[in-house]
């Protein structure tokens, strides 16, 4: 379970982000942050990662409150969480296996079984054969679908993702968000900040709506302040 | 346990990889290790070839007792079994009045001269030799109380200021090789260190994609520590060539010219103990200068999202 309470960022530039935001989300569900650019979603996702500490109020993931969290336990939690990026953040000197099984190698996995997961987490996004492959032999949509295996391989409990259709063109991304609802099918938290709000009614899943750092709804029925998310 | 090893293996095949992908660049570094190892390991060598050249100027150390004209030779022979059964004395020689003016006749020159002599002027005499332990200024200073303190002894005369101008020459030597070996050191730890300091910044990215999976700071350092220890390892390796090579080239010379002197020496090269020593300072300053940009570095780098 992932818990907002009266979350307030604000950064040393002193722009808020989150204003008093508060909201949960439950083991195993599927949410879409919303809202125009600079609403907060994607300081949303960095408290998550731990990429920033709130300002105010509490952020707990999995009964972990983050703001407890010492810097030496950092790297454990993270290895708990799946990242994924509009900008894949691949290592581009690094053949698709090897960027895929970076989360393992970091989690000290032995090579047989690293070698398993890397196969098994390529073939769930449909990439298997092409493991030898450098990043940038790979199509836009091939490289997501990279990032997303890499975000997956290590079994996440949370997997969270920052715009990963913006690159896309419709089609792809409706494939690339099919494999995020894969992921929650078998369990896996899966938070997705996106603009695209075509995909986001595709899927029907519950949203959380921002605006100006605060939450202005949450639910799966469409909301009237999405409208102008657009 | 069998993961953790592996990662050690990524990572030292990995900054092997990076190394031989940039081979110039690799070399020069490698080169200025080196010449920075190179120095003091060929200053140390110098220093042990002067201490090896001239170990039995030591035993050169020579004590004269000269006795008062009245002491008769029985005495003088009494006084001879007492030094020798002295510890620190190697040699003891008796030299009576005679057989001295006899030497003096022989080897002076003057020997018309000194036969005008109406009496012999030479006293007797004792030649002392300290064993070569027993060589310290200490030591003879020592002796030479002892021997002193005889009423029967006229003078005492110990030749040895040369040996002690020589040892502080050495002493000297040495210190001049700790200074130069600290401060190539020194240097040594700043090219490491700015060499991995740039490659911190061109692994950016990658470091930031690491801490986000949940890498450590110590599995982040890992493969610089490598890389450090790599170059220092090819610094040192560098070192031992370059120094081995000369030894090589003077060898010959060195020994023609130690046969001019009547002498046998022969240059000594690079021993196991000195390429255990630099093979040692290369990877521990390597491992150092990494260790120390990686700590400095590594802080500021945090995953973006």
């Amino acid at each position: 379970m992932i818990l907002f309470e009266r979350v307030t960022k604000r950064y040393p530039n002193g722009r808020e982000a989150l204003r008093a935001a508060s909201f949960s989300i439950d083991r195993g569900e599927m949410v879409f942050l919303t809202g125009r650019s600079g609403a907060g979603k994607s300081t949303v996702l960095k408290l998550i990662a731990m990429l920033e500490r709130p300002t105010r109020g509490t952020v707990v993931v999995n009964g972990q409150n983050l703001g407890a969290l010492k810097s030496r336990h950092l790297p454990a939690y993270r290895r708990t969480l799946g990242v994924v990026f509009q900008e894949h953040r691949l290592l581009d000197d690094r053949p698709v296996f090897d960027n895929v099984a970076l989360p393992l190698v970091v989690a000290g996995a032995q090579p047989s079984e690293l070698d398993k997961r890397v196969r098994a987490a390529l073939d769930q996004v449909g990439l298997l054969g092409k493991e030898r492959m450098l990043p940038n032999e790979l199509s836009v949509g091939e490289q997501q679908r990279v990032g997303i295996a890499r975000a997956v391989v290590g079994k996440p409990s949370v997997l969270i993702a920052d715009e990963p259709t913006g690159n896309l063109d419709p089609a792809l991304a409706l494939e690339v968000m099919k494999l995020f609802k894969r992921f929650q099918d078998v369990g896996v938290t899966v938070i997705i900040a996106t603009h695209d709000l075509h995909v986001v009614h595709e899927f029907g899943q519950r949203r959380i709506v921002l605006e100006d750092g605060q939450i202005q709804g949450s639910g799966e029925a469409p909301l009237p302040s999405m409208t102008a998310t657009r | 346990m069998l993961g953790y090893l592996t990662h050690h293996a990524r990572s030292l095949v990995g900054s092997l990889g990076r190394l031989a992908r940039a081979p110039l660049a690799t070399a020069l570094t490698v080169l200025v290790i080196g010449l920075a190892l190179a120095l003091p390991l060929a200053l140390g060598l110098f220093v042990a070839n002067a201490m090896s050249a001239t170990g039995g100027f030591t035993g050169a150390v020579d004590v004269s007792v000269y006795f008062k004209p009245d002491v008769a030779m029985s005495r003088v022979q009494q006084l001879a079994q007492a030094v020798r059964a002295r510890a620190g004395v190697a040699a003891v020689e008796v030299i009576s009045a005679e057989q001295a003016l006899q030497e003096f006749r022989q080897y002076s020159g003057f020997g018309t001269a000194l036969q005008g002599l109406g009496s012999n002027p030479l006293p007797n005499a004792l030649h002392l030799r300290p064993a070569p332990d027993a060589t310290s200024p200490a030591d003879l200073d020592a002796l030479r109380h002892y021997l002193s303190a005889w009423p029967e002894v006229d003078l005492v005369q110990v030749d040895s200021e040369w040996v002690l101008r020589f040892n502080a020459i050495l002493a000297l030597l040495r210190r001049v090789l700790g200074i130069a070996a600290i401060l190539l050191g020194a240097g040594v730890l700043a090219v490491v260190g700015n060499t991995i300091r740039l490659e911190i910044q061109g692994r950016r990215t990658e470091i930031e994609v690491v801490r986000l999976v949940g890498g450590s700071t110590g599995f982040v350092r890992r493969p610089f520590l490598y890389t450090g220890m790599l170059y220092g390892l090819g610094g040192a390796l560098l070192a031992w060539a370059m120094v081995g090579t000369a030894v090589m080239v003077l060898r010959a010379p060195v020994a023609s010219l130690a046969r001019l002197y009547g002498s046998g020496y022969s240059l000594q090269g690079v021993g196991l103990e000195a390429i255990g020593l630099v093979l040692g300072a290369g990877l521990g300053l390597g491992w150092l200068g990494a260790w120390l940009a990686a700590a400095r570095h590594l802080r500021g780098i945090e995953p973006r999202a």
